[in-house]
């Protein structure tokens, strides 16, 4: 796919969000892969000239990092965390399943380019063990059926939600997110879960409090 | 020890996250303080506080600031780094989906006291849900006049900018983390230069975790005397505890410095029912594993040190007698394989080797002479890289065989598999009531 003039023109407003524009080539190289859904030849030279740098060392900068792909990922990218953690609490069994269903193994498509696997490592979510992602958004504390049947859903169109996060869009529209963090979604869904508020409940309850702060009163949130 | 919720103490009013909520709970009060002293008296005061870095090293962060050298005519940094991916580590991103307006509030702060016009929050790119709290945040602040040109009258200007990593555990290195930052593959710099004198285009940088910066409005509002109630002389303040594994209630627990694991565990409902703690790991997977014998040491850095492990990023992860610790240690190794940037040969080769002869052990094969060959071959990787990432690599093994050497032992005849059942360390087996 050709890059048309007005990507090209995002991708100097991404270099112009820096003191050099340099420093723009991941947000450039994530903005590529939301339109083309994966980072092509093209792509790259396209972010090298925004950033004033050959075509030879912004590719070292893509094949560097895991999240840009050399092939199509398709509508949705499937992750499943299968570090110390998340593996062996059944992320490993939850990865069998979601392989066995798709049909493909490690960092691969599906033959219909509707999804992608990955075997992705420690997401930052070890309390919510095992988890898993789609479009990078997080599905946590995962069950190999509930897996399954994530994709199932998702295959029907039907909608999904993020357990601490939006709807599932798809790949290319988070990774739009990646390039341009502010998109409006921040109010949507429950990014604070009950495990995010287990020491805080616990603490009211027992009356606890950080010492020359006003002891708690009841619960202003909503219980969950 | 009581559970002393702070940086937490609002996370159940899911208007938090707005300016609005964070202000109905005192947010920016400790920004409109700060920017009425002078930036010198903020670093000081940061200083006499004792806050060490919650980022896993604990260096105190006051000593950090004032390494940055002023009236330099250079301009400074602030680098936040958000790239949490330590496995184990997971109390930066709940922070950032909770209460991002801290961190911002922090980075405002922060940038006054060093004297920076431009900061950044580097966010790792796997969790998009971080990265848009955190820029709605940002975008909500600039709003509000506390982000642009003459911030409140003082003359004072700030831009931040949220930028997106893209999958690479190395990045959380702080020199790394620049070289990304500046559109480089992330690879660590040899150190010195130090970033407080050349980070970020060669210029003067502070480079500080998340929850680090957020600690900042609490001790600007608050005051020394305050933040120095909780914790030990040598580990001041609270903690944002992450808890997890085979326990009962796993997640969140904010408590002074100086809590011990038993206490926590006890806050975390105990280990799931009829199991007992086997190991387990103060902060991250690059400290040293502990045993059930460890429960009672006081979770400050002196005392895990002392312990002969660290408190790292202070994000416990437990396991019971249902694992196996040659998969446990394997997984890891393959998470450090998978990670090396590759510049220094020892990580790059040492983790090839380690995982290779632990993927040996894992599936029932090896000598015991391979058994102590790979202490040696740790050996010969620890302290030989530019960055931690090759200490870190080198750390579960020798860790690990201190004590369980018998199962390693074991593990060259029989599989991990076949010593221990992998289906019974599943938390859905239907043992665990969640």
């Amino acid at each position: 796919m050709a890059i048309s003039e007005s990507t090209r023109e995002q991708l100097q407003q991404l270099a112009a969000r820096y003191p050099r524009p340099r420093s723009g080539l991941m947000p450039m190289l994530h903005l590529v892969q939301s339109l083309e859904g994966e980072v092509t030849p093209e792509g790259i030279t396209a972010c090298a000239d925004a950033a004033g740098v050959s075509a030879a060392e912004a590719t070292a900068v893509a094949s560097f990092y895991t999240m840009y792909k050399r092939r199509q990922v398709g509508q949705h990218h499937i992750g499943v965390c299968v570090n110390t953690m998340c593996g062996l609490l059944g992320g490993d069994a939850v990865y069998e399943a979601l392989s066995e269903r798709l049909g493909v193994g490690h960092d691969a498509p599906t033959d219909d380019g509707q999804f992608w696997l990955e075997r992705i490592e420690c997401q930052a979510a070890c309390t919510h063990a095992p988890v898993m992602t789609v479009d990078w958004e997080y599905m946590d504390d995962v069950t190999p059926a509930a897996a399954v049947e994530i994709v199932d859903r998702l295959e029907r169109g039907e909608t999904v939600l993020s357990t601490r996060g939006p709807a599932i869009r798809d790949f290319r529209a988070t990774e739009q997110t990646l390039a341009y963090p502010e998109d409006g979604l921040a109010a949507e869904g429950t990014p604070v879960d009950d495990k995010m508020l287990v020491g805080l409940r616990i603490a009211k309850e027992g009356g606890m409090a950080a010492p020359g702060v006003p002891a708690p009163s009841a619960p202003t949130g909503q219980e969950g | 020890m009581p559970l002393t919720p702070v940086i937490t103490e609002h996370w159940d009013d899911p208007e938090l996250f707005t300016i609005s909520g964070y202000r109905r709970h005192g947010g920016y009060r400790a920004l409109e303080s700060a920017l009425t002293r002078d930036p010198d008296a903020l670093i000081s005061l940061v200083k006499d506080s004792g806050l060490r870095g919650r980022g896993g090293a604990g260096f105190p962060t006051g000593l950090k600031w004032s390494f940055v050298p002023q009236n330099d005519g250079k301009p400074h940094y602030l680098v936040v780094n958000a790239d949490e991916s330590e496995p184990g580590a997971c109390k930066d991103i709940p922070i950032m989906l909770a209460n991002p307006h801290a961190l911002v509030e922090g980075v405002i702060i922060t940038s006054y006291a060093i004297r920076a016009k431009h900061a950044f929050i580097y966010i790792r790119g796997e969790v998009p849900e971080a990265i848009r709290r955190v820029a709605n945040a940002v975008r909500e602040a600039r709003e509000a006049g506390y982000l642009g040109t003459d911030i409140r009258g003082t003359g004072f200007d700030l831009d931040v900018v949220v930028h997106a990593g893209a999958g690479a555990y190395i990045c959380g290195e702080e020199t790394a983390l620049l070289d990304s930052l500046e559109g480089f593959r992330g690879q660590p710099r040899l150190k010195p230069p130090f970033p407080a004198v050349a980070g970020l285009y060669a210029s003067p940088t502070v480079i500080n975790n998340v929850e680090t910066i957020c600690n900042i409005p609490y001790i600007v509002d608050r005051g020394v005397d305050w933040f120095r109630q909780f914790g030990t002389e040598k580990s001041p303040g609270f903690k944002v505890f992450a808890v997890s594994g085979h326990v009962n209630r796993p997640g969140i627990y904010e408590a002074p410095l100086g809590i011990t694991m038993r206490e926590l565990l006890d806050y975390a409902g105990g280990m799931r029912d009829g199991h007992q703690v086997k190991f387990w790991l103060p902060g991250g997977s690059s400290v040293p594993m502990l045993t059930a014998d460890h429960l009672d040491i006081p979770m400050t850095y002196e005392d895990m040190a002392a312990a002969g492990t660290m408190l790292g990023t202070g994000t416990p992860m437990i396991f019971d007698e249902t694992v196996s610790v040659v998969k446990a240690v394997t997984r890891w190794l393959e998470f450090y394989k998978h990670e090396s940037c590759g510049k220094c040969t020892p990580c790059r080769e040492g983790t090839y080797w380690i995982t290779g002869t632990l993927e040996k052990f894992e599936h029932g094969h090896g000598t015991e002479q391979e058994v102590e060959t790979l202490v040696e071959l740790c050996g010969q990787i620890m302290g030989r890289s530019f960055c931690a990432l090759g200490d870190a690599a080198a750390t579960p093994y020798p860790a690990a065989l201190k004590y369980f050497r018998d199962e390693f032992v074991a593990a060259t005849t029989t599989s991990a598999d076949d010593q221990f059942d992998p289906v019974a360390s599943y938390v859905f087996a239907g043992a665990v009531a969640r």
